[in-house]
């Protein structure tokens, strides 16, 4: 018995409409875990090579992890993933609210989605009863409005996910949305679920999950659930949640602003962590099972209207605050909601409206290719921006390709501003004087974003110190010296084995990370809720497998693949930091190299960036080896 | 009315008998943050199951306007026992306790339960109701549930 699991996988072929369930192979528990580390097999094992994103048959794995839905601190994560429409190689993206939880509960640890449906359709799973229908009034229409009107629909306690028109829209970067304010966001999932023609999935499980240890895990769950409360990082991290870390980043001269042309921004007190509490906050919204919530939700009123959202939380200030130069957190609440209900994920929509202002400055774009002026600091703006891309209406078919393939339409240079990796649209540090970090976004198996591995804390306190504690300890440097590029790789590598982990377990990390619950408690939880002992390190072993794994997908799914997807854009090697702390700092072409190498080096990977057949068959995947020599 | 202290231990209400003549849940619904561990909270506790449809309160998320979040919990008024018709459905002590052996499953005390927290589940043909164990109150760590005692 699979403890901890609910034990089936759901797959439904939305072509022909047929629903097959099948137990989770026991292999597949053991070497995988759960969530991200099943996304990444399932994709391998089950996806045809050579398989465009937008094509019928690219496969879409919505996974839990075993510790998902338990009484464990944050237990509430869901991860996506699926060949991805902005790289063409490895997607997942997570998010947290109340949706795995309910597939689990209904019976389900995976559900599987391949094909397209004939007619726009909507999946409603309550407990094994399992059903397509047709979704034709709600499609063109929010991803929050939609969610609304299916509660309304099928009953409140219906957990649902949506997609808004960007994703019906087939735009690049987006996101799946839930629970009013929580997203799948990145890499264009929300994409591949347009192109299937399901606008929504409900779920409703009444069922409950075999647990090894009920009682000794009610004891330790309950236990966890104060300990973490009680951490020095609880009254630093929770009252403003992500948003609270703007002035830090801000601070040490990692916050993108105006497109990244520089990393200070003068008005953050105006869109920080603080401003979303004073300004916006109704109430702190949690996920579930997590007893420190960094969701705010609130509401804002701009001259464009008044909106009620979540958020927006760290990366929503600062793409649409930072990168777009917006004046106020009631604004970058307000283009937060746009996105939101457009279902644009809100870190790449920021970035591609800021790289399009930026073209307009330059010149690179006219009044006549765009509909009208768009300058940074507008609201206007923005919102016109994301309203086009996620129609796709006019100057919008472009943008919605996502900065990567837009800027090599437009040419004239506009690439070297195109601020992606992979074309994935950056996240919210910029990385000009962060080696480690930088050496973070080069790598993440998704594109740039952070959450693989959040290196920023270390480039500038040196140490493996803990959010909180960097947080505490303050920047206000007026001037940073610059950070020694050698020696990054290992922390890199410590960093994108670690976060991912707690994204195979279903579970979030931040309890983890930022707050400083010890990994010796996941241990214990684990084992009560599965019965099976293993070591922080032997957990550690299935991340670096997976790591290999997505690194290998990619090889196979993009031709050429290897070190020069690996570059950023040349605005980070060729431009110094005109201001702020970080001032004159930027990374040479030279130095970059100097990280690929030795990161290549430690991953025991190929100097093309390619694991090598040793490095696969130490971590358990001699099969993907074959494949890769075979050239399938 | 003062409130008893934060207990580690479940049916922490046990230290206070004698203490109180009447023990209560009350919401403090401001606080409440969704997370919905005094679901699983009550499940384990009454039932040794991890499953939230199995608790005896329920969290509604007002989303999204007003943008809040509404405790539905039992405050042992009654209602259900005057609606049985087989007066299965006491008091005992603390609580309005389901006899479940007399209860014959009519589901009558659902329908006359003035919050709506008396659940019907696929597993049992008899509802759950709230026995006022504490376990919600005991875990919720905001104390957006507390169980209160007065004289």
């Amino acid at each position: 018995m699979l403890y901890g699991y609910a034990g089936t996988m759901l797959e439904v072929d939305l072509t022909s409409g047929r629903i097959r369930k099948t137990p989770v192979p026991d292999d597949l528990a053991r070497d995988y875990l759960g969530g991200r580390g099943f996304v990444a097999r399932l994709l391998w094992e089950r996806l045809r090579s050579g398989t465009d994103p937008f094509d019928p048959e690219n496969l879409i794995v919505i996974a839990t992890g075993p510790l998902s839905g338990h009484l464990v601190p944050a237990s509430g994560k869901t991860h996506f993933g699926t060949k991805s429409p902005a790289t063409g190689g490895y997607a997942d993206s997570n998010m947290g609210g109340h949706f795995g939880p309910a597939l689990k509960y209904a019976g389900y640890d995976v559900l599987l989605l391949t094909g397209r449906a004939s007619e726009p359709t909507f999946l409603v799973i309550e407990d094994e009863s399992v059903a397509l229908r047709s979704a034709e009034e709600w499609w063109g229409r929010g991803a929050i409005t939609t969610e609304k009107g299916l509660k309304k629909e099928l009953g409140e306690e219906f957990r649902i996910i949506t997609i808004g028109p960007a994703g019906e829209n087939l735009v690049r970067f987006a996101c799946i949305s839930h629970d009013f304010g929580r997203q799948a966001g990145r890499a264009g999932i929300g994409a591949v679920l347009g192109s299937k023609h399901l606008k929504a999935i409900a779920v409703k499980g009444t069922g409950g999950l075999p647990v090894f240890d009920v009682d000794g895990l009610y004891e330790k769950g309950r236990e966890a659930y104060l300990k973490v409360r009680a951490k020095p990082g609880f009254a630093g991290w929770t009252p403003e949640g992500t948003a609270g870390i703007t002035d830090w980043v801000n601070q040490v001269g990692a916050f993108p602003t105006r497109n990244f042309q520089t990393s200070y921004f003068p008005g953050y007190q105006k869109i920080n962590g603080k401003a979303v509490v004073e300004h916006l906050k109704i109430t702190d919204k949690g996920c579930f099972c997590c007893p420190t919530p960094c969701g705010k939700y609130g509401k804002a009123s701009t001259s464009l209207g008044t909106v009620h959202v979540e958020g927006p939380e760290y990366e929503s200030i600062a793409l649409l605050g930072g990168a777009c130069v917006l004046g106020s957190i009631e604004e970058v609440a307000y283009a937060n909601y746009v996105c939101d209900e457009l279902g644009l994920d809100t870190i790449s929509g920021g970035v591609v409206a800021a790289w399009a202002m930026e073209c307009f400055e330059k010149g690179l774009l006219s009044e006549e290719q765009v509909g009208r002026e768009i300058h940074f600091e507008d609201l206007e703006s923005v919102v016109y921006l994301l309203e086009k891309m996620a129609s796709r209406d006019g100057i919008g078919d472009l943008l919605a390709e996502g900065v990567m393939r837009a800027a090599a339409k437009l040419g004239r240079g506009s690439d070297s501003f195109a601020i992606h990796v992979k074309g994935l649209e950056w996240s919210g540090y910029e990385s000009r004087n962060a080696p480690g970090m930088m050496l973070a976004y080069m790598t993440a198996d998704v594109g740039a974003h952070h959450n693989r591995a959040w290196a920023l804390g270390h480039d500038v306190a040196g140490s493996a110190a803990s959010v909180h504690d960097l947080i505490s300890a303050g920047g206000g440097r007026d001037k940073m010296a610059k950070a020694p590029v050698a020696g990054k790789a290992e922390r890199v590598i410590d960093l994108q084995h670690i976060r991912p982990l707690f994204d195979c377990l279903g579970i979030c990390r931040l309890q983890y990370m930022e707050l400083g619950f010890e990994g010796q408690n996941y241990e214990e939880l684990f084992y009560l809720v599965t019965g099976r002992r293993m070591k922080w390190d032997e957990l550690l072993e299935v991340s670096e497998r997976v790591w290999h794994l997505t690194r290998a997908f990619s090889k196979r799914e993009i031709e050429g693949f290897g070190r020069k997807y690996d570059y950023p854009p040349r605005r980070f090697f060729q431009e110094p930091i005109p201001d702020g702390p970080n001032e004159g700092h930027f990374l040479t072409r030279d130095e970059l190299d100097v990280l690929l190498d030795e990161y290549y080096q430690a991953r025991g990977w190929d100097a093309n960036g390619i694991p090598t057949e040793k490095t696969l068959c130490r971590v358990g995947l001699a099969d993907v080896a074959e494949a890769l020599k075979q050239g399938k | 009315m003062s409130l008893p202290e934060k207990r580690t231990h479940a049916c922490f209400w046990e230290g206070l008998e004698g203490r109180y003549d009447v023990l209560e849940l009350r919401a403090i619904h401001e606080r409440c943050s969704g997370c919905r561990a005094c679901e699983l909270a009550c499940a384990l506790a009454n039932f040794r199951e991890m499953n939230p449809a199995k608790s005896a309160l329920g969290i509604e998320g007002r989303f999204p306007v007003p943008g809040d979040y509404r405790i539905h919990l039992c405050d042992q008024c009654g209602a259900c026992a005057e609606a049985c018709p087989e007066d299965a459905i006491t008091f005992e002590g603390e609580a309005y306790l389901i006899d479940h052996d007399l209860c014959i499953g009519c589901l009558l005390c659902v329908d006359a339960c003035p919050h709506g927290v008396l659940y019907v589940h696929a597993s049992s043909e008899t509802p759950i109701k709230c026995t006022l164990c504490g376990a919600c109150a005991e875990i919720c760590p905001r104390d957006a549930i507390v169980l209160e005692g007065g004289a």
